[in-house]
């Protein structure tokens, strides 16, 4: 049995190479462009307009100087988006914790439709609803307010986050709730001692999604805020309304814009797998 | 520790239909050690589950030494239970698991250490405290799942099925330590299973349950020598009760395979011409040349169909015309398959149950001949 397995799985079979290379492919033709922009980043504004692609030049530090210390104040849109990312994650997790709590575990007989209903909120296109919010956001002094942007993203984000930790908290063993209810421990303490321990993996994940697409949301930030709350997507789109098209300081604009969600997810990545995954396999 | 009744408890999940629960009715001497014993969906978890208070029953009363209890939550009913899964705490040492509820009680730590330490020598479990459940065998998990219930001494041990989850002989091992571990603090214990054998070696009283109602309370013996139905019959003793339909003629009982003298006490019971089914159990079938039989009862010839042999016995199935019957012989028998064989039971080893399936035997004279000759063997 052994020997007539081991070839066949060393064996390098034609199909097998070629799958290879279009992978390969793909995830070039997909890095590319982000490629480019790293590069394009160390160039000069003349390199960066040269028709004929420049890929070996000398590299220089100037469009992130001039991006950061430029007028533009990289700073500000960057503590914008990070007060905004990281708030609207833990106002987020304090509000859909109960939630999901209660949807895992005191369901009702409209809890399943409660879900379908709150993810489907998630198909209206963010035009639709850009008016009314937009007037209510002006009524009530929100425009331009951080704490408007992060009470939007808290809010745009509650569906996919109840989603997420009601799964999780599914995973819970019903008889460790109850073992923990005959031990003694109240709602709040089987949640604080016993099920949120548990379902930590998981919320990790939830808590790194939700701030990678906050920290990238560019519609909301563009649409109701100026300059006050703007967040590093409003930044980046300053550069061709204001700047005109400077491509290196745009691109080292969006590298600085970019960078840090990219260093959290690489950090996070094998977190964020072990929480997506969490409870597939038993 | 406490007296637990249960009177006319009932349990019904929606308006229609027969309830998970029906009419329960037990009290329990302090510390007595009660086994719910039948098949699966015969109600005895949710029975359990509502004595522990994590489900409400919709009737009756439960009470602990004479106090409601329906209607209070688990955490204030002063109980520990272990459940099938065990339900430990993953993230949590051994040590914390067993102390979880004592903190939350906010005993003095000096006091919970002591608790600790105390229950994980009973159990044999000290040095595995700073372990987590994950790095712990089936068998030391299901004593960390006892050593949480017993620090709480609580007044009522619920365990649900415990053992199913073991290998065959960590759970005659662990069967044992429960009892010794019962005997050692005394605490009235409800345990559930679906093995009958463990509710017999275990159970001072056994409730034996069935869609949804008690069959029978009894010791273990009062369920083997006198089941009130050939339900109880039938679950109780490994392998089942052989029954056989019979018709009274005259001073007669007859079947297709086997005819029998019709006891006097029964000539009441059984009109003339009414079919009634005769119980045997396998162990009291033997070989017509064994002599230990006082009063031959019931002869049966059949075709061997198949032969166990475990060792100690051997089980015999044949086929007698329209029944197949098991019988359990002593050592391994030289024996063949499709050989005829003829068995012989003693007349006070039969039981007889009307066709409503209740036992015409109890209380009848067969029955104390039956324990006596018991007695007399032993």
């Amino acid at each position: 049995m052994s020997q007539s397995t081991k070839p066949s799985a060393s064996r390098i079979t034609l199909g097998g190479t070629l799958l290879t290379l279009l992978a390969y492919l793909v995830a070039i033709v997909m890095f590319f462009p982000l490629l480019w922009m790293i590069l394009t980043a160390f160039k000069t504004e003349q390199q960066a307009m040269s028709i004929v692609p420049q890929f070996i030049f000398t590299p220089t530090w100037q469009s992130f100087h001039d991006a950061i210390f430029q007028g533009s104040a990289y700073t500000h849109y960057a503590w914008n988006s990070l007060i905004t990312a990281v708030g609207s994650t833990f106002l987020g997790l304090l509000l859909t914790i109960p939630a999901a709590y209660a949807m895992a575990f005191y369901p009702s007989k409209r809890t399943d439709f409660t879900l379908v209903w709150m993810v489907s909120t998630k198909f209206i296109p963010a035009v639709g609803v850009l008016i009314p919010i937009f007037l209510v956001f002006r009524s009530s002094g929100l425009l331009d307010t951080r704490f408007g942007l992060l009470m939007l993203y808290t809010s745009m984000n509650m569906p996919i986050m109840i989603w997420m930790i009601y799964s999780y908290f599914k995973e819970v063993p019903k008889e460790i709730i109850e073992a923990a209810d005959i031990d003694g421990a109240g709602t709040l303490q089987t949640m604080l001692r016993v099920i949120l321990p548990l379902a930590l993996p998981g919320l990790t994940s939830t808590a790194l999604l939700v701030t990678i697409l906050a920290w990238n949301e560019s519609f909301w930030s563009i649409m109701i805020t100026n300059h006050n709350a703007a967040t590093l997507a409003t930044y980046i789109a300053s550069f061709r309304s204001a700047e005109g098209l400077y491509w290196a300081k745009l691109s080292a604009g969006s590298v600085l814009a970019s960078a840090p969600i990219i260093v959290l997810g690489w950090c996070a990545q094998r977190q964020m797998v072990r929480g997506l995954t969490f409870g597939a396999v038993k | 520790m406490a007296i637990v009744e249960l009177n006319n408890v009932s349990k019904h999940y929606g308006d229609k239909g027969p309830g998970a629960v029906e009419d329960f009715n037990l009290r329990t001497r302090d510390g007595e050690f009660i086994v719910l014993v039948g098949p699966s969906g015969c109600g005895k978890t949710t029975t359990m589950r509502m004595i522990a208070g994590l489900e409400q029953n919709t009737g009756g009363d439960i009470l602990f030494n004479e106090q409601e209890m329906s209607g209070v939550p688990a955490k204030h009913r002063d109980i520990a239970m272990v459940f099938q899964s065990y339900a430990l705490y993953p993230h949590m040492s051994v040590h914390d698991n067993m102390a979880f509820s004592l903190k939350l009680k906010k005993i003095d730590k000096t006091e919970i250490k002591q608790r600790v330490e105390a229950a994980a020598k009973i159990l044999g479990i000290e040095h595995l405290l700073d372990r987590k459940p994950r790095a712990l065998s089936g068998g030391q998990r299901q004593r960390v799942a006892l050593g949480r219930a017993i620090v709480r001494e609580p007044q009522v041990f619920l365990m649900d099925e415990p053992l199913s989850n073991l290998d065959a002989r960590l759970r005659v091992e662990m069967r044992a330590e429960i009892v010794k571990l019962h005997r050692r603090l005394k605490v009235t214990t409800f345990y559930v299973t679906h093995d009958q054998v463990e509710a017999m070696t275990m159970g001072e009283r056994i409730v034996v349950m069935n869609a949804g109602h008690i069959q029978q309370v009894g010791t273990p013996d009062e369920l083997y020598d006198s089941p009130d139905n050939m339900f109880v019959a039938g679950f109780i003793g490994t392998p089942s009760m052989n029954f056989i339909k019979m018709r009274r003629h005259g001073e007669q009982l007859q079947g297709t395979d086997a005819s029998l003298a019709l006891e006097p006490w029964l000539k009441d019971k059984v009109p003339e011409g009414e079919e009634l089914w005769v119980g045997i159990r396998p162990e009291h079938l033997r070989t017509v040349d064994d002599s230990r039989h006082t009063r031959e009862g019931i002869r049966l010839r059949g075709k061997i169909e198949v032969i166990e042999p475990l060792g100690a016995v051997s089980l015999i199935q044949l086929k007698t015309g329209e029944h197949r019957i098991t019988t359990q012989l002593e050592g391994r028998p030289r024996l063949a398959l499709d050989q005829e064989l003829e068995l012989v039971s003693d007349m006070s080893r039969l039981h007889y149950f009307g066709l409503d399936e209740r036992n015409l035997t109890v209380n009848a004279p067969a029955a104390e001949e039956a324990a006596s000759l018991q007695g007399h063997q032993e």
